[in-house]
């Protein structure tokens, strides 16, 4: 279905958090009771907050795990899709690239993998997913279908 | 992190009560389930109904949950909400763990 668009608005947020953990559940919070966000389909906000997640936490865990730094994540919503650009100023990617994100194989049971998901989940759910490195800063862009069937 | 554990049979069953296992809880999610599981219990059931959301550190904590049972004790789940259900099926998890709409009600009359 077609959903009748009235006018091209633009809505958009940006919230910049400290790169730690708890700033990031935090900040994840605030930015899903935002309205941009509160309007997406359910589906759409779920897509959204996983791989929002995995961005942030990668952030934390790779980029500022050996100094403290600031992550400023701006999200326009235009028409079905939603546009994220996240930057910080942690170190860069190893090589300049992003992870492939190839999931493990789930066998056996006791060589389950316990990491390793979190690329494969942004692969997964965004489109146009973009790094670069400018200035001493990360810069992270991907879409996200916000009115998708499935996955 | 608060998880509530009640005996039930032979089945342990852990309902989390927290609306979600992510980065900042994953670990305290880990120990807290290492210690509640030490009593001789041959069937963990975890109660995911109250959480929302899942990320991959607390994906990876529950796989290491299960991998801490050992060989011969089992971790099932059971209702898991529509974000954490997207979680499991797009790692494949899913089809690693037992999961269950519900927390079974028929292990309430096995004792």
């Amino acid at each position: 279905m077609v959903a009748p668009v009235s006018a091209p608005a633009q809505q958009s947020a940006k919230v910049i958090i400290p790169g730690d953990q708890i700033a990031v559940r935090n900040g994840l919070r605030a930015l899903f009771d935002t309205i941009l966000l509160r309007s997406l389909p359910e589906d759409g906000r779920s897509t959204a907050e996983i791989v929002l997640a995995e961005a942030l936490n990668n952030i934390v865990e790779h980029a500022y795990s050996s100094h403290d730094g600031e992550i400023e994540i701006t999200l326009h919503l235009r028409q079905n899709e939603l546009v994220c650009k996240i930057s910080d100023t942690g170190l860069p990617m190893p090589d300049g690239k992003l992870p492939a994100g190839i999931l493990a194989p789930l066998e056996p049971p006791a060589d389950l993998p316990e990491g390793g998901f979190g690329w494969h989940l942004i692969r997964s759910l965004s489109k146009d997913l973009d790094y670069r490195r400018e200035n001493g800063r990360n810069l992270l862009s991907f879409r996200l279908d916000t009115q998708q069937c499935g996955d | 992190m608060e998880l509530v554990a009640e005996q039930r049979g032979e089945i342990l069953v852990v309902r989390a009560m927290d609306d979600r296992i992510d980065a900042a809880g994953a670990i305290q999610f880990k120990d807290q389930m290492r210690e509640l599981t030490l009593a001789a219990c041959p069937r963990v059931v975890l109660d995911m109904s109250r959480v929302a959301f899942l990320d991959s550190s607390g994906l990876g904590a529950v796989v290491a949950v299960m991998k801490a049972l050992g060989p011969d004790r089992k971790l099932e789940l059971a209702s898991l909400t529509t974000t954490v259900q997207k979680v499991f099926r797009l790692t494949r998890m899913d089809s690693v763990f037992t999961i269950h709409d519900q927390v079974p009600e028929d292990l309430r009359q096995a004792d």
